[in-house]
């Protein structure tokens, strides 16, 4: 035998002492006593006393005696044989030699299911969650009815959500087995409560019909069962519910914020910006860019690096905005469907430039942990934490936009160009220089958006093109000139969207919104919020 | 400033009302001279090691270029001579192209890799039958009246109710945009029955013709080029009829032609129709002679393009679009063979260097420097 060997035996002899030592320290001798030499009666009630004081040391022990790990010796010593060595349990002191003429503790069917259903118990109330979690589960699968008072006990006590709702199910399902009808009306009226969709799936199992007879044969506690149920379904279709509308305004946020800057574009000049797709492709990989420096420069601050994203992402396409407006939008004004193709291939350019420098394959901008996760806000339905960031990002964009557009002085002369552009040259509004920052402003919440964008989406060449489309919809449906138009456009796109999605699917919904507007421009051609005004078209 | 202010810039219309001058009916001979017989020569006749032998590739392209130039010309006689710019174009394409693929599927028979009697597509969708909509389309000359039929009857309902409610300007443009985009999603759903992704191809045969046997390809071609000489005699009629001039008004001044008393909805919607079912046939023309259409042709990409051939060529005369088409495509054919890469900034150099200098195109060209001589 090699040193190794002899060292790793030694070790083990010595743990299991100590192991036994402390489990064996609190307990009742008499205890042991009963386990290992009394009667099958005696036994279960020394069961039942050790899970019922909730000792946790008493875990490993009823654990051996379970997996045949005790012995006994003669008349008075009762062995935890652990690897080559042993302890005895009655006097807590190691053996290092096993006597040869040890007997097995006999357990029979009875008590092995008492050993069973208390070492359940006594793991319901370990202080860990994840050994409470993993008893919980194991119960799920064939318990009966003496389960049942630990189970209640330990929900009781039990705090954590999700061990708590599997232990409800447990109980419930135990006693929808009952023979007894109480039981099986007060669980049938329990399982209302609840709201989670396993709930469902058992109330419908009550509900079943097997042949020519139901699952539950009272056609009484049928009737409660399907008035549970509805309650149930209820709760979850609230739930769902909830879900959508969220995902609704989550998808309205991204709408606003990629429609906000092509309503001012279109509001002030008439020109519409197919590139405007580009410039939101422009922000997200400025945010790409950031964020790789943070990586290199300061990857101790890399959660901050967002933080540093969004202006870079404003300033960069604000300022590719500007440069295209002095270079060419400014000469074509009067002429929008010229605009519309000269911007186009704008677009075409920023599309190839972005391919020739970043390559052609998506990059990868990642969350920053801040943004990870979720909160819970009903049971199923988990509302991830970047979405919720977009949300409040989009707000407060909207609310910048709407504090200059209201109270500066650049939002008076935007307002006024955008209300009658020849009569506010005439007052001195220096209108070709608010052209350029209107078009800088709308580029720059373009990036803005971008840069929102870059944390939940696919950030690539083709970024922009996927936007553009509906962008523009949101456009057309709340009409231009004012914020309220847009926003309401926005997010009732984006609710709509998601609810018709999730009864016809994407491409259907997607259609259906079309044409729907296709449609609804015929009642009101203006948008939803039309500039009231007397002016006569050319 | 000034530019801000100018209503509408005015284009060249059609000077007389002949149909076409005398230089014009030259052009139309040699050009019908060339189709119909110096090029088949060349490709049939004319043994393929000899210098003058017209190869396949470029019977392919040509016959291409010629039904991109159908296309240009219903796109002028839309933005061109009324002044309503479509974003949606490739969707008329499209559907006509579709409506011809539909008899070319039926008529591959069963020589599918399924060697079944459905479209290899259909067999892939564990499809048993054909769906309603595909029925009567193996015969050619239901396919035929559906290469008509669809693309008219998609434009005139959407053009009643987008020009009844005074859609124009940008805002038209920007719904035939969602048009054609709604529909490419539509056909990239595998269930909606037109081969998803993929379309139609793998044709085998029209009309019981080889589809890819030479004299077939030259028949394609010569139908190609009768069309669009025909086509281009067609909108000449159109544009210099009186309609063709109250177009050029609505286009000029729409509200003026109101207070006129002429009601601008049925102008807008005739020629907007008509340029539709054309698009249509060069549609039905391009498919059996490229061998395939699929979704992307509906892209909004695609209609945008058809805008700047028609652009590059000059909006407001008939043969530049024609020519326009064909300068653009070759340029194309040829940029993505020699730099793939940079194809997209040239095109993009196109719409923004023809938008701002060349507001009349290769057309307008001819006739500044026409004048100064």
């Amino acid at each position: 035998m090699n040193f190794f060997a002899v060292l790793a035996r030694v070790i083990t002899i010595a743990a299991a002492a100590l192991f036994a030592i402390s489990a064996s320290a609190a307990i009742d001798p008499q205890a042991i006593r009963d386990l290992a030499f009394g009667e099958s009666d005696a036994k279960l009630k020394a069961i039942g006393a050790l899970a019922a004081r909730g000792d946790p040391e008493a875990l490993p022990l009823l654990q051996a005696l379970l997996d045949g790990d005790i012995q006994t010796v003669g008349e008075d010593q009762v062995l935890l044989v652990k690897g080559g060595g042993a302890t005895e349990l009655l006097s807590g002191k190691t053996v290092s030699s096993l006597p040869e003429s040890r007997d097995d503790i006999v357990i029979n069917n009875r008590v092995r299911k008492g050993l069973g259903t208390a070492i359940a118990a006594l793991k319901l109330s370990a202080p860990s969650r994840a050994v409470r979690l993993a008893a919980a589960k194991e119960l799920q699968s064939g318990t009966d009815e003496d389960m049942l008072p630990a189970i209640s006990d330990a929900l009781a006590r039990e705090t954590d959500a999700e061990v708590k709702e599997l232990l409800t199910l447990t109980r419930a399902s135990i006693q929808l087995a009952s023979t007894d009808k109480t039981t099986r009306r007060a669980a049938i009226r329990a399982l209302g409560d609840s709201s989670s969709p396993s709930t469902k799936t058992l109330l419908l199992g009550v509900l079943e019909k097997k042949g020519d007879s139901f699952a539950e044969p009272d056609p009484e506690l049928r009737a409660e069962a399907e008035k549970s149920l509805r309650a149930v379904e209820g709760r979850l279709a609230k739930g769902e519910m909830l879900g959508r509308v969220f995902s609704g305004v989550s998808l309205g946020s991204i709408l606003l914020l990629a429609a906000l800057g092509l309503a001012i574009t279109y509001g002030l000049m008439g020109v519409i910006n197919m590139a405007h797709g580009e410039l939101i492709m422009v922000g997200a990989y400025a945010t790409y860019v950031v964020q790789n420096l943070f990586r290199k420069y300061a990857p101790g601050a890399f959660d901050l690096y967002l933080l540093c994203a969004v202006p870079v992402a404003f300033a960069t396409a604000g300022v590719v905005g500007m440069a295209l407006e002095r270079s060419i939008i400014r000469f074509l004004y009067g002429r929008p469907l010229e605009t519309l193709l000269a911007t186009w291939g704008i677009s075409l350019i920023l599309i190839q430039s972005v391919r020739t420098i970043f390559g052609a394959a998506n990059v990868q901008v990642e969350n920053p942990s801040w943004m990870s996760g979720g909160i819970e806000a009903v049971s199923g339905v988990v509302l991830p934490w970047n979405r919720i960031v977009i949300i409040g990002f989009a707000a407060l964009v909207l609310l910048a936009m709407w504090l200059l557009l209201t109270r500066t002085r650049l939002g008076l002369f935007m307002r006024a160009v955008t209300q009658n552009r020849a009569m506010a040259s005439c007052t001195g509004v220096p209108t070709r220089r608010v052209d350029t920052l209107a078009f800088g402003l709308g580029a720059g919440i373009a990036g803005l958006a971008g840069c929102a964008l870059s944390q939940f989406d696919n950030v690539g060449p083709n970024l922009g093109q996927g936007y553009i489309v509906d962008s523009f919809m949101v456009v057309v449906l709340g009409g231009v000139g004012q914020l309220a138009g847009t926003v309401y456009a926005a997010l009732g796109l984006g609710i709509v969207n998601k609810f018709l999605e999730a009864w016809s699917g994407a491409v259907l919904a997607k259609i259906a919104v079309l044409v729907f507007i296709i449609f609804f421009i015929q009642k009101r051609p203006q948008g939803l919020f039309a500039l009231k005004g007397r002016f006569a078209e050319t | 400033m000034s530019t801000a202010f100018v209503p509408v810039q005015a284009l060249a219309g059609p000077r007389s009302l002949r149909l076409l001058s005398a230089g014009g009916w030259s052009f139309y001979t040699v050009a019908a001279v060339m189709l119909f017989i110096v090029l088949p020569v060349l490709h049939l006749v004319v043994p393929p090691d000899s210098a003058l032998h017209l190869s396949t590739y470029w019977v392919t392209l040509i016959g291409k270029i010629m039904c991109y130039a159908i296309v240009a010309l219903a796109m002028d006689m839309i933005w061109g001579y009324t002044g309503i710019l479509s974003l949606g174009h490739g969707l008329f394409f499209a559907l006509g192209g579709y409506a011809m693929g539909m008899y070319l599927m039926r008529a591959i028979g069963r020589d599918g890799v399924y060697q079944s009697d459905l479209p290899d597509f259909m067999v892939f969708l564990d499809w048993k039958k054909y769906p309603w909509y595909w029925s009567f389309t193996e015969h050619f000359w239901y396919a035929a009246v559906l290469v008509v039929l669809v693309p008219g009857l998609v434009a005139l309902v959407f053009g009643f109710f987008a020009f009844r409610s005074r859609i124009r300007g940008v805002y038209f443009s920007i719904i035939t945009q969602a048009l054609t985009y709604a529909a490419m999603l539509l056909f990239f759903r595998n269930n909606t029955g037109f081969g998803g992704n993929n379309g139609f191809t793998d044709f085998k045969r029209i009309l019981g013709f080889p589809i890819t046997a030479p004299q077939t390809r030259m028949a394609l071609f010569v139908i190609t080029g009768v069309a669009l000489l025909g086509f281009l005699l067609i909108a000449r009629w159109i544009v210099t009829s009186k309609l063709g001039r109250v177009l050029t008004a609505i286009r000029d001044a729409e509200t003026r032609v109101m207070f006129c008393g002429y009601n601008p909805v049925y102008f807008k919607l005739f020629i907007w129709t008509v340029s539709a079912v054309i698009c249509g046939i060069a549609g039905a023309l391009y498919v059996p002679q490229v061998g395939i259409i699929n979704p992307s042709e509906m892209s909004p990409a695609n209609s945008i393009e058809i805008a700047i051939w028609t652009a590059v060529g000059g909006r407001g005369t008939l043969i530049g679009p024609v020519l326009g088409a064909a300068a653009v495509n070759l340029g194309k054919s040829w940029f993505t063979k020699a730099f793939p890469e940079y194809w997209l900034f040239a095109l993009g150099l196109v719409f923004i260097l023809v938008t701002l200098f060349l507001p009349r195109g290769i057309a307008g060209l001819w006739t500044k420097t026409k004048k100064r001589i």
